[in-house]
């Protein structure tokens, strides 16, 4: 959708709002969601194949984004992968581990966070237009616009917002938010930055794909034929290789197009400048107009019926 | 024939039953315990009170509060389309107690999102953040329109209920005269700008009735495929136009039951003579999807899933089709009644289907169903907006009785 189609609905959904709303309207408009799709947008390629499992990528966010935790040392602990666990508000990040059919010994271990896809869906059905997709590739979310209705997560294809249930104020979305305010300053995402064996690489979309065809070209027994992120959902920053099937590393498979493809077009469908709307308003008008004409025409007549009648 | 009746509030010289009754009684107490819940909600948190988490986000609230609450209520913009549009006057004694249903309906559509929404007093955010590409943003917008529509459709009935009445008691007598002004105003004006308002319905309805079915659609495969489908908007849009009817019948009869009037058969039947074709359409496209998508394959394994479409499949269209195909239906208003009940009961299960069976996250090794706390919220919603009902249809003229009391003997069915 290009931004003229959107910059007339702005226009005559004003049009339609209050007057009295109307100067606050404007300046507030300004401000909708930002959907940025930069050439030259950043990434991360997780190698899982490198990957020890030390968690230390877990703590770094959190010491990052000011989530209290316990010292960096207690991460050493295994026994955390048991379970199977997704992020919240607690840890936006995680690391599982999977069994390497490779090796018995040699566990596969896989981070996971919000993949800040190319083609949102959390920004595409956000009501308030709360999530931006921004110029170095973050997907972020606004405090200040959320009015918490969940909509991103049932959106998600990734299932990655996470809501504070047990809230009944402020209750926030979390997610990943790339490091915005590190990459802001020119530093690495924590994440990567504390990564002892390298299995982050961070850099230029572009670029993590051409790094990742190389290493499964260099070492086609090492990794599966598959860069997961390419082209999923329309593509994501987040990349992943692996050294099996990703579906056993329960990654879902996607097709290339983008989520918000469908929605979005039957919603442009429906509303297409405000035009169909519009018709459809004056089209009833009009039937209304004509039956009710039929309706007074046929009371006169029965009217001069029974006047002619009472005559004789 | 509209001649013959008059539109009256159901006390003083037309009062048949008292407001009190068992059944009041019975809808006060549900209506406490949700409201006991509600302040759970509000003062704990959703968590506290649902069964929601960050695998199901969303639940009975959205399902029924705000999605099933919508399409039922749909009978206000299709009787006024009838009766206003395409000016079929011997329908207006239908329009008022439609009008009331959709009112108090959308009313409580906004209350149940504002009871689901986290962040509820920030409600308004939509109308200074816009986002023309999310479906959610559409409808809110348009039920936030429609509600205000809503409200000035029903004016004329607060206009002829207290117009050259007006009679503040104590200190606020002297607001009298201010009040008989605005009255007088209104009364002038609203005959001349009332069909601006009513194609806006119309228009208004249309819209964020298909866009509901729109919501879903971006959930992609965590939809079970028997509902995820791109035609959900036309899906639910049809599915609105269909209930609408069925839900004026169904509650003009029991209006009639519960206040010991004579059902308005005459114009009743006519309404379920257009039934067979609406939900005709709906059941045409609703095959159609299954067959070009191939769906019907998931008909037969007989899980939850799919036993639930098959029920709303059966007992919401197809049987009630054949039921309004018969005369004995409809001229028989317990009969009647089942008829359009059971399109209520599909529309709304479909409703259900759609954003609770139908909704299976990656990842979650268990299934959502409603905690007590849920199910209390939404009944008592439900108590409350039919106790509003009863006291509504007492103080203003919204129901029509013939003017002939001699011809309003009760028949028994």
């Amino acid at each position: 959708m290009s931004g003229i189609s959107r910059r007339d609905f702005f226009k005559i959904s004003g049009a339609m709002c209050g007057a009295a709303t109307l100067s606050s309207v404007d300046a507030k408009a300004q401000s909708r969601p930002v959907n940025i799709l930069s050439d030259d947008r950043m990434g991360v390629l997780v190698d899982t194949t490198v990957c020890i499992g030390c968690r230390n990528c877990e703590w770094a966010c959190k010491d990052a984004h000011g989530i209290p935790t316990e010292h960096i040392d207690t991460y050493q602990d295994r026994t955390v992968f048991k379970e199977y666990r997704r992020p919240n508000e607690q840890s936006l990040t995680v690391v599982n581990e999977y069994k390497n059919p490779k090796s018995e010994y040699l566990p596969t271990n896989v981070k996971i966070q919000c993949m800040h896809c190319d083609h949102p869906s959390c920004v595409s059905v956000c009501i308030v237009g709360a999530f931006s997709k921004l110029e170095n590739g973050s997907v972020v979310w606004d405090t200040s616009k959320c009015i918490g209705c969940r909509y991103c997560m049932v959106a998600c294809p990734f299932q990655i917002p996470t809501y504070e249930f047990e809230k009944a104020i402020e209750p926030n979305i979390s997610k990943c938010d790339f490091c915005i305010e590190r990459t802001k300053q020119g530093k690495l995402t924590a994440c990567v930055e504390i990564c002892p064996v390298e299995a982050l690489t961070y850099g230029p979309r572009q670029e993590l794909i051409k790094i990742a065809r190389k290493r499964i070209q260099r070492n086609p027994d090492r990794y599966v034929n598959h860069i997961y992120g390419e082209k999923e959902v329309g593509g994501t920053a987040w990349m992943y290789l692996a050294g099996q099937d990703f579906g056993e590393i329960e990654f879902k498979k996607f097709g290339d197009k983008p989520a918000p493809g469908i929605s979005e077009s039957i919603q442009h469908g429906i509303f297409a400048y405000f035009v169909p709307p519009a018709m459809f308003y004056s089209l009833l008008g009009m039937i209304m107009w004509i039956a009710k004409k039929r309706e007074t025409e046929k009371k006169e007549k029965q009217n001069q019926i029974s006047e002619g009648e009472s005559h004789e | 024939m509209s001649e013959n009746f008059i539109t009256v509030p159901l006390s003083g010289e037309h009062k048949k039953v008292s407001f009190l009754t068992p059944g009041v009684f019975l809808l006060i107490l549900i209506a406490l315990n949700g409201l006991v819940f509600l302040a759970g909600r509000f003062i704990f948190g959703i968590g506290a009170v649902t069964n929601l988490d960050n695998y199901y986000p969303w639940g009975l609230w959205i399902g029924v509060d705000v999605a099933a609450g919508v399409a039922l209520a749909a009978g206000g913009f299709t009787s006024s389309a009838l009766a206003h549009i395409l000016h079929r006057e011997d329908f207006h004694v239908i329009v008022r107690p439609a009008l009331l249903t959709a009112m108090l309906g959308y009313t409580f559509v906004a209350i149940g999102v504002m009871t689901d929404i986290g962040r509820w007093y920030y409600i308004w955010h939509p109308l200074i953040n816009w986002n023309p590409n999310s479906a959610l943003f559409e409808v809110g917008i348009c039920v936030m329109f429609y509600l205000t529509v809503l409200y000035v459709e029903f004016l004329p009935a607060v206009v002829e209920r207290f117009l050259h009445k007006v009679n503040l008691p104590g200190i606020l007598k002297g607001l009298n005269n201010l009040f008989e002004k605005i009255l007088s105003l209104l009364d002038k004006t609203l005959p001349k700008v009332m069909f601006i308002f009513i194609i806006a319905g119309v228009v208004l309805s249309t819209l964020h009735q298909s866009s509901l079915g729109t919501l879903m659609v971006i959930a992609g495969d965590k939809m079970h495929p028997l509902w995820q489908t791109p035609i959900l908007p036309l899906l639910f849009f049809l599915s609105a136009v269909s209930v609408g009817f069925p839900m004026v019948m169904f509650e003009s009869l029991i209006a009639a039951k519960s206040f010991g009037l004579k059902p308005e058969m005459h114009v009743l039947s006519k309404l379920g003579k257009v039934m067979p074709l609406l939900l005709g359409i709906y059941l045409a496209f609703k095959l159609g999807d299954m067959f070009i998508r191939e769906t019907f394959v998931y008909l037969f394994e007989f899980n939850t899933v799919s036993v639930m479409f098959l029920i709303e499949l059966f007992v919401g269209v197809i049987i009630p089709i054949r039921l309004f195909l018969s005369k004995k239906v409809l001229n028989k208003p317990c009969l009647l009644m089942v008829a359009s009940g059971m399109v209520v009961f599909g529309v709304f299960l479909n409703r259900v289907n759609n954003f609770v069976t139908a909704y299976t996250p990656p990842f979650a090794d268990y299934s959502y169903f409603p905690s007590y706390g849920e199910i209390s919220v939404t009944l008592g919603f439900v108590a409350i907006l039919v106790l509003l009902y009863r006291a509504i249809v007492m103080i203003f003229p919204v129901i029509s009785i013939p003017k002939d009391p001699e011809r309003n003997q009760v028949e028994e069915c």
